[in-house]
Formats: structure tokens, sequence, C-alpha cells
């Protein structure tokens, strides 16, 4: 017997506990990684699917005729009397248009007038009555418009409204849908790529099939740019300060440990302080994308600082001692001979800084950003001065639209995160792109 | 508007002055070197410069000087200056640097290391703002929590178990239920993050091979890239529906789809990366003899990883769990929109409760007077957060720098 146990061939209980515990520990190191992969792809397939329908939206192609009498009784074109017709005055002729596609068709239904009236926007009177005052020439005329279908409609051509939820819903019903496929099949009604959702601005709580993007990232877009005109310049000079100039001493010591620390201060404490200092004391405007580009700034100033301290540690030291040996000043040698180099390096960190602040919501809610902002906000009046009209945010938006009741706010929100996503995603690779065309080893 | 005009026209004078000075400074140098440069103690370029910063340089530092000054006036009641008096100060500074620049620019005058005085001061100005933010954030907190301190007894709000805001007066603002929810959900965070962070980090530095390696790395970076909101939308329409469907109703454990649960883990899994790129970081560090030397004796890997590698690392490793752990305290979006805004203190993680954030977010949306404890209760929960956060990140730099083994 104890040949057997002493032989290399044959392992011993110890040897077999030992081996299967190093089986299992490969495995949880192994599962560890399964769980963070598999959590990334539920995300972004959870994202996706709910919100690739956003960028589909379902449009009614109607011949609506304008009649004189009905919008501009004077008949004289004057902007301001045709004005006084509200788009109460117009609904009534998109119902009249959409009856009359339905009987030319040959389509009868149970349904009343006003139902049949459902089946269309509330927006599409508006957009009509635009579309009519700034094209005044149109009346007498019959125009073919396609307007946007009701929300619940849009939802039954993209599958989250269904014959059953229709029978418990108070805003549509089986026979509504019924009637819609049947236009569909015509080719009355069609669901197509939907450049509106990127276009146009937030709408009401009752019209999700009209909330577009536009306005929110135009507001982004402004917040970058106070962003990048502040925080690049300010966190080069910091950098350089730090590291080429600063005498080893307390106050160096001091704003060191202090920007590493902010760097983990929590962004709703950035909000806090943008509210109490910049709206508060300072009676900047409430969500202007000037505070929420300052409140930004002062959070990504970390990020741009560390890495780009991290870009002129890798500049050898030669390259400064080359300089000052033939003459530079120290002030010379560095923005001659070691920013150069060093901005690549610069330039990626203040890309990733700036994604970090394009996805930063917590903050611009502190700062009254969550405003209902319909109108493209200007860079500049002279009322509100630079980037002080009131906007609205890429992320803020989503965060507004998860607020409301209808579904259909829900797919807008997953539709915007994609968008915010695919930003990221630019930025991010033009990041890498950079680091990789221009890194140097030294 | 006669403001407008000052807003608009200042900077234009201002600039107007400082490239004056530009050209006249350079052309007295030029003057001054006669046909020979090589007299002049700088180039003409840096007279210029020199010049230009003289006038910009201070007549830009007196204007913010002088709006603060202002802006204090404002908040306290007082005129102390009009804004035609601001213009005539600024643009009689521009003029004052834009003169003497021009009259001091000699052959004997070192101008470049004059100029070069002006960008250092330039440059220490940028890096006290990263000072100056700290300050401001202590400040602003501080306060306005000590003017809710006025109104509303510092015991009641960090012992009551109650919090019931409510805008009519009148409020129980007790933290502790805000307290309870915030360390619950962090903890139910925690509980995910740390090991899957932890045996990720270990499996990619100590058994992966590099193929591997190359692929998994970035896919868990992406989740560290990817904003706050997504996670509270992924909690708020995928993973609270979920919990609630197949876990919670279930058990009878509550029908509600917001709750501890749906914040934490989706926290959790924000974490993960937090996690695994410190500890990798600490990992690798541990030098190969050590593992070397472990593996001759005859352990197997998982016994080195565990008694050689990991104790080794453990202080990073410590100081990466704290910093998750300042994270998710001071995480807002997730748990706005995944944990619910029930004060409530409970031990079923599958109910709704809220955090401190989710409060200050809710008390300080919407129209602020900044008068009503309702409101100031904000401040005080903030700077409690500002607190906890600083107190863990300074604590985890700490141990990190104390028990940090050198290697050679």
């Amino acid at each position: 017997m104890t040949d057997v146990l002493n032989s290399l061939l044959v392992q011993d209980d110890r040897t077999r506990r030992r081996n299967a515990a190093e089986v299992r520990f490969h495995a949880y190191g192994l599962g560890a990684i399964g769980v963070a992969v598999l959590a990334l792809v539920l995300l972004l397939t959870s994202v996706v699917s709910s919100g690739i329908g956003a960028f589909r939206q379902t449009y009614i192609t109607l011949e609506i005729p304008l009649p004189e009498e009905k919008l501009d009784k004077s008949g004289r074109r004057d902007s301001a009397v045709m004005a006084r017709v509200t788009t109460f005055g117009y609904a009534p002729l998109l119902r009249d248009a959409l009856l009359a596609t339905m009987a030319q068709k040959g389509l009868t239904t149970t349904l009343s007038d006003t139902d049949i009236a459902g089946i269309i926007s509330k927006e599409a009177a508006a957009t009509m009555r635009d579309h009519v005052l700034a094209n005044p020439d149109l009346i007498g005329s019959t125009v073919t418009l396609d307007v946007l279908a009701e929300g619940r409609i849009d939802g039954y051509f993209k599958g989250r409204v269904t014959m059953e939820s229709a029978e418990l819903d108070g805003r549509t019903s089986p026979e509504a849908l019924r009637i819609v496929q049947l236009l569909a099949d015509v080719g009355v009604i069609e669901t197509r790529f939907n450049w509106r959702f990127l276009t146009a601005p937030d709408a009401s709580d009752q019209r999700p099939e009209a909330a577009g993007l536009g306005v929110a990232i135009f507001g982004s877009l402004y917040m970058m740019l106070v962003v990048l005109v502040l925080a690049l310049p300010i966190g080069v000079a910091t950098s350089i300060y730090l590291e080429e100039f600063a005498p080893r001493n307390r106050l160096s010591d001091l704003i060191e440990v202090n920007i590493s620390n902010l760097a983990a201060v929590p962004s709703i404490v950035f909000g806090i302080l943008g509210l109490a200092i910049f709206i508060n004391f300072a009676g900047l405007r409430q969500s202007s994308p000037l505070v929420g580009g300052l409140v930004l700034t002062l959070m990504t100033l970390p990020t741009i600082i560390i890495s780009t301290r991290a870009a002129l540690k890798s500049v050898p030291p030669s390259i400064r001692d080359a300089a000052l040996a033939v003459g530079a000043s120290k002030m010379q040698s560095v923005f001659h001979h070691v920013l150069p180099p060093a901005a690549p390096g610069i330039l990626t960190g203040t890309i990733i800084g700036l994604a970090q602040a394009l996805g930063e919501t917590a903050p611009l809610l502190l700062i009254g950003m969550v405003a209902f902002v319909r109108d493209y906000p200007a860079a500049f009046t002279a009322e509100a001065g630079l980037f002080g009209e009131a906007a609205t945010a890429l992320p803020v938006q989503v965060f507004n639209w998860t607020q409301r009741a209808d579904p259909g706010f829900a797919e807008r929100a997953s539709g915007a995160i994609i968008m915010l996503l695919v930003f990221l995603l630019a930025m991010n690779t033009v990041a890498i792109l950079l680091r990789r065309r221009f890194e140097r080893r030294w | 508007m006669w403001i407008l005009n000052v807003v608009l026209s200042l900077p234009l004078l201002v600039i107007g002055l400082a490239v004056i000075g530009l050209i006249g400074a350079r052309a007295r140098a030029t003057l001054a070197a006669g046909d020979d440069i090589r007299t002049l103690a700088a180039l003409p370029k840096a007279h210029g410069t020199n010049a230009f910063l003289s006038v910009l340089i201070p007549a830009v530092s007196s204007f913010a000087a002088l709006s603060l000054v202002r802006l204090f006036g404002q908040r306290q009641g007082v005129e102390t200056m009009s804004a035609r008096s601001v213009f005539w100060v600024v643009l009689t500074v521009a003029a004052i640097g834009c003169i003497s620049a021009i009259l001091r620019s000699s052959a004997g005058f070192r101008a470049r290391v004059a100029s070069e005085a002006w960008i250092k001061s330039l440059l220490i100005t940028a890096s006290t703002i990263a000072i100056l933010t700290t300050v401001g954030i202590a400040l602003s907190m501080l306060f306005e929590a000590i003017h809710f301190f006025r109104q509303y007894d510092w015991r009641d709000f960090f012992l009551s178990t109650d919090w019931s805001p409510n805008f009519r007066g009148n409020s129980a603002l007790g933290i502790l239920p805000l307290l309870w929810g915030t360390l619950y959900v962090s903890f139910v965070a925690l509980t995910l993050a740390v090991p899957v962070g932890l045996f990720a980090a270990i499996y990619l530095s100590e058994y992966a091979s590099p193929r591997m390696r190359g692929i998994a790395k970035p896919l868990i970076e992406i989740l560290a890239g990817i904003p706050t909101i997504v996670y509270g939308l992924f909690a708020l329409i995928t993973i609270g529906p979920m919990l609630r469907d197949y876990f919670a109703q279930p058990l009878g454990l509550g029908d509600s789809a917001s709750s501890v649960m749906t914040a934490g883990l989706v926290m959790g899994i924000m974490l993960i990366p937090f996690v695994s790129s410190l500890s990798d970081d600490t990992i690798n560090a541990v030098p190969q003899a050590m593992r070397n030397g472990s593996l001759a004796l005859g352990a197997t890997r998982s016994e080195t990883i565990r008694q050689v590698v990991i104790p080794s690392a453990l202080p990073g490793i410590v100081g990466a769990v704290l910093l998750a752990a300042s994270r998710a305290i001071g995480e807002t979006m997730i748990v706005v929109l995944g944990a619910g805004a029930a004060a409530r203190l409970s031990l079923n993680p599958f109910e709704a409760m809220t955090t401190v954030t989710v409060k200050i977010v809710s008390q300080l949306t919407g129209d602020t007077d900044f008068v009503s404890p309702e409101t100031l209760v904000a401040f005080a929960l903030g700077l409690t957060l500002f607190t906890v956060t600083l107190g863990l990140n300074v604590l985890a730099l700490v141990i990190v720098r104390k028990y940090r083994e050198h290697y050679e």
C-alpha cells in the first residue's frame, strides 16, 4: 500500500485538494471576467434594443386642402393677421384630410371623428401652422404633407403597443390600430428614419412622438465649448507650473494633494458649488450653458491636469537641458521644446476629460438645467450675455424623459443614450487615434 | 444700454492699448539698437511681449478684483462702485501699463526676464484655481449649512430617524434614514464590485494570455467610460423590473422596481472597472522574483497569489476598495433613478430607500430660495457627504503611502 501512496504518478489526497483549489481559483477569475463582460453586453443590448425605436418614426402622408376662408379671411397674406388662427384652426383640416383619405381608399370604421383625429399627433397641427405661416402662398392650394402619427400609433408599428394593451389604454383602441394597419397596407402610413429626433426640440408630456434632441445637443455643444476654452489653458498652465517651475515646498505639495482629492470629490458637490457661488452669489443665470460649462470645467480640470503632467513628465530632461545649453530661458525651453512633443498626450487627456464632462448629469440638475426648454439657445444675446440663454444638455434630457409617465418617453430616453454613447465613442476613438499616431517613445 | 457698451468696449480698448504698447515698445527697442541689434539686452520681440502683458495682466486682474468688490457690495446691499468707475479705473491701469512699458524699453532693459515674470504669474494664478475650487466648495457649503443649523437643531438633524420635509414648514429633517440608505446601497454595490473586480484583476495579471488580456481589459474599461446616467437608465428600465418580477414578487418581499438591490447591483457593475484597474496596478507592482520564489518552493499558482502576491499588494487593494466606497457614497444618478425616494429604515433590500445624494437633488431642483430649512438642508447633507468622501479618500491615500512596500 505504501508504495502507491508515494508514487509520483498517483496523486495523494493533499495534492488532489491543492490542485482542485487551483482549478477553482482559476475558475473564479474567469467567472469574474465573465460577469463583467456579461454586464457590459446586457447593458448595451438593453439600451440599444429599447432605444433603437426612437430613430424611426411613423408618419401619415395626407393631402390637405388649405382653404383661404379658414386660414386667411382677409386674403392679404399678412402674417400678423394669419397668426391669429391658432393650432385649433388647423387641427380640423388634418382630421378632414384623414377622413377624406380613408373614404378614398374605401375604409370604413366605427370610430368617431374625434377618435380618428386622435390618430394624428397633436404636434402635427402646430407643424402645419408653422409651415403655412412660412409659406403663405400655399393657401388656397392643396399640399401633401407627412404628418406625425400619435405616440401610441407609432408604438404599434414598433411593437410597443399591441391589440391587447390597446384594450386597456384610454388613449387608443384596437379599432384604431386596425384602421392604421389598413392605412399602412395601402401606404398612407409609413415608418421611416427619424431625422426629427436629432433636430427637433423637446415636446410636452402628451407628445412623445414629437420630442427630439436638437436643443439638448446644442446645449451640450455650448457647454463643451466653454469647458474646452477654459479647462484646456488653465489645466495646461497649472500642469506646466507644477511640473516645471514649482519649488518643492508646502504650497506646491498642498496644490498637488488638493488636485488629487478634487478628482475624487463626488460630482454632485460641484453642482452645489455652482449653485451657491455662480448662481446665488455671482448672480449668473440659472440653467445657462455658461454656468454649466463653468461647473464642468472645475470638474474636468483635475483630469486634464493629471494627464498633462504625465505627458510633460514623459518628455526626457535631455531636451530641456539642450535648450538651456544654447541659451534659451527656462520659459523658452518649456514652451518651445517641451510643450510641442507633449501636445498629443495633452490633447488625448483633454478629449477624455471632455467626454467625462459630456456624460455628467448630477451637477447640471442642481444648476437648474432640468427646465423645459423649447427654443434653440442663442450663443449671445444682449440681455443674457454670452451663453446665457436657458439650455438643456443631452444627459439631463435623458433624465427629464425618464421622469415622464408616457412609455414613449422611455424609448426616447434610450434613444438619447444611444446618441450620447455615439458621441462618447467618437471622442474616445479620436483620442486613441491621436495617441497611436503621435505617441513617441524616447 | 450703457452697461452693455462698457462690457463690449472695455475689452476692445484694453486690447487696443496692449497692441499699441506692443508696437511702441518694439519700435523703441529697435530704435535704441540702431544698426547693431547685439547691443540690446533682449530682442525687440521680447520688449513687445513685455509691453503687451504689462497692459493686459494688470487690467484684467484689476477688473476681476473690482468686479468682486462690486459683487460683495451688491450682496450686502451697498453700492460700492458704479460700473462707470470700474470702467475708468481699468482703463487707467491699462494706460499706465502701456506708457510705462514703452518708456522702460531701452537697450539695457532685460525685457525677456520681465515678460517671463508676467507669464510665470499667469501660471501661478492658474494653479491656485484648484485650491480656490476646494475653498469655494468648503465655504459655500459651510455658510449655507450654518444658516441651516441656525434654523434647525443639529441634534435633530444628526440623530433623528424621521425624514419628512414639508414645504409649508415644520419639517422633520433627520439624516439617519438617508445615511442608512446610502450605506446599504454602497454595501450591496461593494459586495458585488470588490470580489468581481479583484478576481478580474488577478486573472488578468496572473493567468490571462496576452491575447486574452488585450481583449478583456479594454472591454472592462469600456464600463468605466459609460456615463452614470446610462447606468441609471439601465437600472430603471431593465434591472429594476427584472428584480421585481423574478425575485421580489415571487419571494413576497415587495413590489417596487426601484430598490436598494436595483441601485446596488447596477452601481456594483459601475465600480467593477474601478476596483479592477486600481488593483491591477498594485498587483503588477509586486516584483516577479517574489512569485518565482514561491513557485520554486512548490506552491501552486493560486497559493502564490493568495499567500505572496495579495499580502504584498494589500495596501493598494484596500486603498482601491476605500476609493470605490467613496465613489459609491457620492454616486447620484444611479440612485436617483434606481433606489427610489422614500426615506426608510428597513433591512429588506427589495424595498425602495433613498440616499443622501437623492435628497440633495430633490431639495435643490426647481425653485430654490436659500431661506427655508427645507432648501438649506441640502447644504448640510452636501457638507456631510463631502466630509465623508474626503475622509475616505485621505484614508486611502494614507494607507497606500504608509504601508506600500518599496521593492527594488
